[in-house]
């Protein structure tokens, strides 16, 4: 039995473990790292500024050609008849697809394909081809398409898509009935775009029946399966690279169907293709959906939560499903019910975005929150404090308030002057996403070189840096020393990048690859110089527990082996399922305070600070942690405040498809951010490392909607809060 | 009009597509398609060949008059460092020198860099030795995703060309025109004031950040 140290510092938990044999000592607070924990820089960080990392929209070749979709103007249409001949008779034009007789179900859905020479070809030829359309009527709001004989948007079922419904209602109006206030409230979220500034896209080449794929994706093994799918064809003749992506936040997990079309005109020509979306597409390939989120809370006197009863809709587009929210949650409520709806429109579907649900859901979540907190005369933060269960926050809660300075929080509405300061805070809840399933190579040479691979890529969260440190840690060596490859299907599996899974399931697998490595290299070792090579190990660039000094390129020198490999997974429970440790809390937990100055003249929000507190179990990298959760910070700062998907709700055809009217935040909009990652051992696997990818954009709008709402004493229930809603909630007032 | 040349703009290039198009300089070995109006010569509407100081070296691409620099650029002279990103001047992603100065270069006809200077992501750093400000960009994590980063580089040396030690203010506004989706916009500043002498250098959101 070995004794595992969880938690942190202030609140530190045992549990006595067995640790399997073969596998590595689980890390815990005793664990003397060396380069884990510490700052590095990122591992591509070089060629990024240098701007030879090659991204999928990179890859040329001499014979390269290109390929796009012509996209319907109409919401709601049948393609009566497409005419590609003049595009056809174009020189430079190759392959065309035509998608004649289907159903246009939103502005933008394609309706003919073309690959030509050159990109100018292809502009020419796709506006020669000539498209017939049946116009129908369309709906594109939540609104619109419940309307009693509202055009349908999928033939033979209605636009209602009643979700799941969770909790006891009567229980919740029992709580209702037994609490001091209640509060009913209606809040209101956007259509969010994902803005990939890399579009979504591929490059892709056929060598006789073999297919190379370079993809822009967060799944590099999804596009391979999803390839093989499509041809036919089994999945070892496809191989997927993704060197560098630049950026998915969970809308490309494809293939999609411009690259399945980009990879039949690869096929028909025998040249390699690409398609990769213009910015007006890009803004079609998925969205965070809206909502519209009836809420009812109650609380006692004492500030004790008592019936939270939320009703919710909102569309995620032409996809069923997928609009859900994450309201209620977080906090401890004696009754808690919801029901959530997902409503058809003539629209681009929803896609995974950033913690998908969350940000809305606790925009609402958090503006009852305070409310509540308003209607008793109780300090907000006292409030959560009072009924938050997880111990992590509470201490988040702490190390926040001293950095915003919370004490200097007024009653709301109480600033003079026409531009008044306002303080507010939220919370996120995100569970522990550690996934088996992943596999890491580990290589040592006789030279010394360390080699670290796996098939998944890095979208600019720093997986790359994340695999060496931890190999480099396991191995008594420094970043500098190994080599990591990622982003090619032919190297060992790892899951997508999505519901921050990567780095909690990365991180076991490569630990236990430079362990056995490790291992075999020391049997090497005690087979030439004596010695037990269970009592040794690798610290510091040196062999310790060996009868003489050896460093470990000396070591590697003694293979008896041109090298050693291993492969690493993540250890389960010996007999199937589950974690090997116990938890701490076994999800993570993140507070943010925002502190905003609201112009009352103009309307306009400028956010002054946000300080963001965040846990993600073990920290890898402070750095490159920090960057996260600035990262998340920012997002929702940019979700809080700009942007929104804007559709003619004549034509569904969007409005704000670029970058000039559909506004993300830029370098002047900036407050100051402090972001604090928060180490917690959290046990579970052998690095106790925990999700930290999408927690930390969850809060910030609902800490800026009640920051907005303290500095004006009036609450916009709304995002984004623009100045015409302030202007709006203030009335004749100044 | 500005040394002679007249300025077409992008989209009167695009509209008139299929058509000849106007440009100032006269690619060598290009015959014109028609009398041409006062010091000006009528090109196109096939490709021209445009001759100009790309990285510091001769240059030449042949292209159609509505090519853009930027995929003159990647496109055809395989300089893929440059981001194509929202392609209307509004992210600074393709940005650019042209005569020393920063450019969107999807607002630049590559026709129009005839005998002028291109400088590019490629050619800021000498060899492996890194331009101070991408220096600074790797050491504060500057880059995520690294889509924005060539284009938000090229703006900060721009900067750094003409202010030494500059603000955060004058640094906010120099990359203004340069999104990120990712968020690194605090780890620029705090490059950039680093790369620029260090005014401040620890007083920022990136350094302020623990």
């Amino acid at each position: 039995m070995s004794e595992l140290r969880l938690g942190f510092p202030d609140n530190e938990r045992k549990a006595d473990v067995e640790i399997p044999p073969g596998t590595p000592p689980p890390w815990d607070l005793s664990t003397d790292h060396k380069v884990v924990g510490r700052e590095h820089t990122r591992l591509d960080a070089v060629a990024k500024v240098t701007g030879r990392a090659k991204y999928s929209y990179d890859i040329r070749f001499k014979d390269l050609i290109y390929a796009k979709f012509l996209r319907s103007p109409h919401a709601h249409a049948k393609v009566k008849r497409v005419d590609l001949a003049n595009a056809k008779a174009m020189k430079g034009v190759l392959y065309t697809e035509s998608y004649e007789g289907e159903t246009v179900r939103y502005a933008g859905q394609h309706v003919a394909g073309v690959a030509a020479e050159s990109e100018e070809i292809l502009d020419d030829a796709l506006r020669a081809i000539v498209v017939e359309y049946d116009v129908l009527p369309c709906v594109t709001t939540v609104e619109e398409a419940s309307n009693e004989g509202a055009p349908g948007v999928i033939e033979g079922r209605g636009n209602l898509e009643a979700g799941r419904e969770q909790g006891n209602l009567k229980r919740v109006q029992d709580a209702h009935d037994e609490a001091d206030i209640v509060v009913d409230a209606e809040y209101r979220t956007q259509v969010q775009t994902h803005s990939c500034l890399e579009t979504h896209g591929s490059v892709c080449r056929w060598d006789g029946g073999k297919l190379t794929v370079w993809s822009s994706t967060q799944s590099t093994f999804a596009v391979r399966d999803g390839m093989a799918r499509t041809f036919g064809i089994p999945q070892s003749d496809v191989t997927v690279i993704t060197e560098h992506m630049g950026g998915g936040f969970g809308s490309k997990f494809g293939p999609d169907a411009w690259d399945q079309f980009c990879a039949r005109a690869a096929r028909a020509t025998q040249r390699p293709c690409r398609a990769m979306l213009d910015r007006r597409e890009e803004h079609l390939a998925g969205n965070r959906p809206d909502s519209i989120q009836k809420c009812r809370f109650s609380v006692k006197k004492d500030g004790t939560l008592m019936g939270a009863e939320v009703r919710s809709q909102g569309t995620s587009g032409n996809a069923t499903g997928g609009a859900n929210v994450y309201n209620p949650g977080i906090y401890r409520f004696r009754a808690a019910y919801s029901k959530q709806d997902t409503v058809l429109t003539h629209a681009s579907s929803g896609r995974a975005f950033r913690a998908p649900g969350h940000p809305q859901g606790v925009f609402a979540l958090e503006g009852m929150i305070d409310e509540l907190a308003e209607a008793i005369g109780m300090d907000p933060l006292e409030l959560r404090r009072k009924n938050d269960p997880n111990p992590v926050r509470l201490k988040e809660y702490e190390i926040g308030a001293k950095e915003i300075g919370w004490h200097r929080r007024k009653k709301s509405g109480s600033d003079a002057g026409p531009v008044k300061r306002g303080l507010g805070m939220a919370s996120a809840r995100w569970g522990h996403n550690a996934r088996p399933g992943a596999e890491v190579r580990c290589t040592i040479g006789r030279d010394g070189s360390v080699i670290l691979a796996n098939g998944s890529q890095d979208i600019g969260t720093g997986t790359r840096t994340v695999i060496g440190l931890v190999g480099a840690e396991e191995l008594g060596l420094g970043l500098d020393d190994v080599e990591v490859r990622l982003g090619n299907t032919n190297d060992p599996y790892g899951h997508g990048s999505g519901g921050s899974v990567t780095t909690p399931s990365i991180t076991p697998p490569t630990r236990a690859a430079a362990f056995e490595a490790k291992r075999e290299l020391l049997r090497h070792v005690a087979a030439a110089v004596g010695g037990d090579p269970d009592a040794m190990d690798l610290k510091d660039g040196k062999v310790t527990g060996a009868p003489r000094e050896l460093t470990f390129k000396q070591a590697c020198g003694m293979l008896a082996v041109d090298q050693v490999t291993a492969l690493g997974r993540m250890e389960q429970k010996p007999g199937g399922g589950g974690h090997l440790y116990p938890p701490f809390t076994g999800e993570v937990a993140g507070v943010q305070f925002a502190e905003v100055e609201v112009d009352t003249r103009t309307g306009v929000v400028r956010v002054v600070k946000v300080v963001a507190v965040q846990d993600c179990g073990l920290v890898i990298d402070p750095l490159t942690a920090r960057s996260q959760i600035h990262g998340g910070v920012i997002q929702g700062i940019s979700y809080a405040l700009f942007e929104e998907r804007i559709l003619d709700r004549r034509t569904g055809d969007q409005v704000n498809a670029d970058f000039l009217g559909y506004k993300i935040a830029g370098a002047l909009d900036m407050p100051e951010i402090v972001s604090i990652p928060f180490s917690v051992s959290q046990g579970m696997t052998t690095t106790g490392v925990s999700s930290l990818g999408e927690p930390p954009t969850v809060p910030t709008s609902g800490a800026i909607g009640n920051a907005v709402a303290n500095a004006l004493g009036v609450r916009i229930r709304s995002l984004p809060i623009t100045p015409a809603k302030v202007l709006a909630a203030l009335g004749g007032v100044r | 009009m500005e040394d002679g040349r007249i300025r077409v703009t992008r989209r009167d290039v695009l509209r008139g597509a299929g058509a000849a198009a106007l440009v100032g300089a006269v690619a060598a070995g290009q015959e014109p398609a028609a009398p041409p109006a006062k010091g000006l010569a009528r090109v196109g509407p096939g490709a021209v060949r445009v001759p100009f100081t790309l990285n510091g070296a001769a240059a030449e691409v042949s292209v159609e008059p509505r090519v853009t620099l930027l995929d003159a650029l990647r496109d055809r002279l395989d300089l893929t460092g440059t981001k194509r990103i929202c392609d209307h001047g509004a992210c600074g992603g393709c940005t650019v020198f042209l005569d020393g100065k920063p450019v969107n270069s999807c607002l630049v006809l590559a026709v129009d860099v005839s005998g002028r200077e291109v400088t590019t992501i490629e050619g800021l750093a000498k060899g492996d030795d890194l331009h101070p400000v991408q220096a600074a960009f790797v050491k504060h994590d500057a880059a995520m995703c690294g889509f924005c980063t060539p284009g938000m580089v090229m703006s900060c040396a721009a900067l750094l060309s003409v202010t030494k030690n500059p603000t955060e203010e004058q640094i906010r506004r120099a990359v203004a025109g340069n999104l990120c989706r990712c968020g690194t916009y605090p780890h620029v500043f705090a490059a950039v004031r680093e790369a620029g002498g260090g005014r401040g250098a620890d007083g920022g959101a990136g350094e302020a950040a623990r």
